[in-house]
């Protein structure tokens, strides 16, 4: 397998506080990955080191070899590095449809039109609503984000990073304020995803992780505390005091 | 790709892919403007001065309802329009009228551009108090200027010519005017309209329904921003350039804040963010401030003003809004929510 998007000695520090310190870190194509770690312990920050949201204070990180640490978020995201937010980002005001077809318009270069009306691009509006379809969102596809129950709006999140055909896939806790009944939506969505597509996963549910992962990282303090199988992770005994007990105590 | 008829039946693609398409009702305001010029020949001076709000308004709705660029200096743009026009005919250099309305589109524009590159970096509060600060110095320069621009004064009496060397502009018969600005406005309105429903106008309401996602989908936002802003300030200047033709002078006012705070509570009277919200505000708001200063002529703004709290307090819509509840209120009953296939 070969790296996709890695980090080396990747630190970000946000006055005194050392929110990742020192992280080489390598997410693989195809890769089913997870990143763990106590609350605080620089996951999202993380996430927004890997996507451009935030500039490191010291390293690098490279997609497919290239150095982007320089490179803005927009220009990542064409790159084929797409995340999802671990609180809905949402455009709360248009439909589900629109939502999706704000992502697909950006990705297939029909935005920049001044011209023709949106509705022309069937093609758009299409794919659009195949994507909805393989998530079971089409039957409310014509609904407002306000009146769609949370499961639903988290699934509406995952769409639209969807729409984008990433490269590499970070979510953010994508399964995060789900009622249980409705999780297995977003489960199987994950579970659906094309081989090929690298994923790294960061999430507080030891049962989705452990049955995504093929691989584990485990952050403590924005540093890397351990790495390995999920196998070597559930048996590290300084996981479990760390982390895994503490979940266990929650 | 085909098409399978799961999706071109969707509720939700049909109302995408038809909702640019012209509806009756939307021929209307234009059929009423033209009843008007036949109906109240003695009223031409009014309705003039009301198209030309209604063109100013729409040029801040595609800023501030569409891309959600909170501006509080909107006269900036009409001024340096409507200063372009009366500048370059008091001076002898350019008397024509319609190529004079390009010139003042892009001198509006490129101020816009400008001041853009730098403004839009800034968002909410800041944002609002730099655009009032560019117009706070444009005005004191258009004061200061006082040899080009008349300073105080103004220019008055500017020369302009008759619109395709054959339709005179008469004061004291604004027939020419009125039929002027609204082919003007018709013209920059079906530009407006069609901006709004492209693919670009989709991706600016995404901007202003959550910004951060817009970066996070690969859409370069600021560029987006600043050609919309440029496109608006454009469109203001056209709106100044009207002004300045239509009144045969040129004064301070264009520039001032009373003229932005006007167009900015006609937008809200009227919804902002749904097109026809700069038309029927901007009727509301002149046909209110006729009648009502007519009747309480020292205290007529009080109306106003109440009316304006109400609107801020339970409609936020504006009146557009108020009308969409009502409509949707009405379909609901008629056809309940369909159940489960």
């Amino acid at each position: 397998m070969t790296a996709l998007l890695e980090t080396r000695s990747l630190s970000k520090s946000f006055g005194a506080l050392r929110a990742t310190s020192n992280v080489t870190f390598t997410l693989e194509e195809g890769a089913r990955h997870a990143l763990i770690g106590p609350n605080g312990a620089g996951k999202t920050t993380f996430i927004n080191l890997l996507t451009g949201v935030l500039a490191p204070s010291t390293g690098e990180v490279l997609f497919k070899g290239q150095d982007i640490t320089q490179v803005e978020q927009a220009e990542r995201v064409k790159l084929g590095i797409a995340r999802t937010f671990q609180i809905n980002r949402l455009f709360r005001g248009l439909s589900v449809l629109e939502n999706v077809y704000m992502a697909i318009a950006e990705r297939v270069g029909a935005a920049p039109n001044m011209v023709t009306p949106a509705g022309s691009r069937r093609d758009v509006i299409d794919e659009a609503m195949e994507l909805l379809t393989r998530l079971k969102l089409a039957d409310i596809a014509h609904k407002t984000i306000p009146e769609l129950p949370y499961g639903r709006q988290r699934l509406v999140e995952l769409a639209i990073t969807l729409g984008l055909k990433p490269q590499a896939l970070l979510l953010d806790e994508p399964a995060a304020g789900v009622p249980s009944a409705e999780s297995h939506i977003i489960l199987d969505a994950i579970d659906a995803l094309p081989k090929s597509i690298g994923v790294l996963i960061i999430d507080h549910d030891m049962d989705l992780v452990f049955r995504f992962a093929k691989k584990i990282t485990v952050l403590v303090r924005g540093a890397v505390f351990a790495e390995g199988t999920p196998k070597e992770i559930g048996a590290n005994p300084e996981v479990r005091a760390v982390y895994l007990g503490q979940a266990a105590h929650g | 790709m085909s098409v399978t008829p799961i999706q071109s039946d969707n509720p939700a693609a049909r109302a995408l892919a038809v909702r640019h398409r012209f509806r009756w009702w939307e021929a209307l305001p234009w059929l009423l403007a033209l009843a008007f010029y036949f109906a109240f020949p003695r009223y031409l001076g009014f309705g003039t001065e009301l198209l030309i709000t209604i063109l100013f308004a729409i040029s801040l709705d595609l800023a501030l309802g569409y891309a959600g660029i909170v501006t509080l200096g909107h006269a900036a743009f009409f001024g340096a329009g409507a200063y372009t026009v009366g500048m370059l005919a008091k001076h002898e250099i350019w008397t024509e009228p319609i190529s004079g309305l390009v010139i003042a589109a892009a001198v509006a524009g490129a101020v816009g551009f400008a001041s853009g590159l730098v403004l839009l970096r800034t968002t909410g509060l800041t944002l609002l108090m730099l655009t009032l600060c560019t117009m706070g110095l444009l005005e004191e320069t258009a004061n200061m200027a006082a040899d080009v621009t008349g300073g105080f004064d103004g220019l008055d009496s500017l020369p302009i010519k008759a619109v395709f060397g054959i339709f005179e502009f008469n004061p004291l018969y604004p027939n020419t005017q009125y039929l002027y600005v609204l082919g003007v406005l018709l013209v920059c309105f079906v530009f407006v309209r069609m901006l709004v429903y492209s693919p670009f106008g989709h991706s600016l309401t995404g901007i202003r329904e959550n910004t951060m996602r817009m970066h996070a989908v690969g859409a370069p936002v600021r560029m987006r921003l600043i050609v919309c802003y440029s496109i608006s300030a454009a469109i203001a200047g056209i709106a100044g350039a009207l002004w300045a033709q239509a009144n045969a002078y040129v004064n301070l006012s264009v520039l001032g804040l009373d003229r932005a705070a006007t167009v900015l509570i006609v937008l809200v009277l009227g919804g902002y963010g749904r097109l026809y919200g700069g038309i029927i505000g901007a009727i509301a708001y002149m046909v209110l401030s006729h009648f009502l200063s007519k009747a309480y002529p020292t205290a007529w703004q009080l109306g106003l003003g109440l009316l304006l709290v109400a609107i801020a307090l339970f409609a936020r819509g504006g009146i557009l809004g108020i009308v969409d509840n009502l409509t949707r209120r009405f379909k609901d009953r008629k056809a309940p929510e369909p159940s489960s296939p």
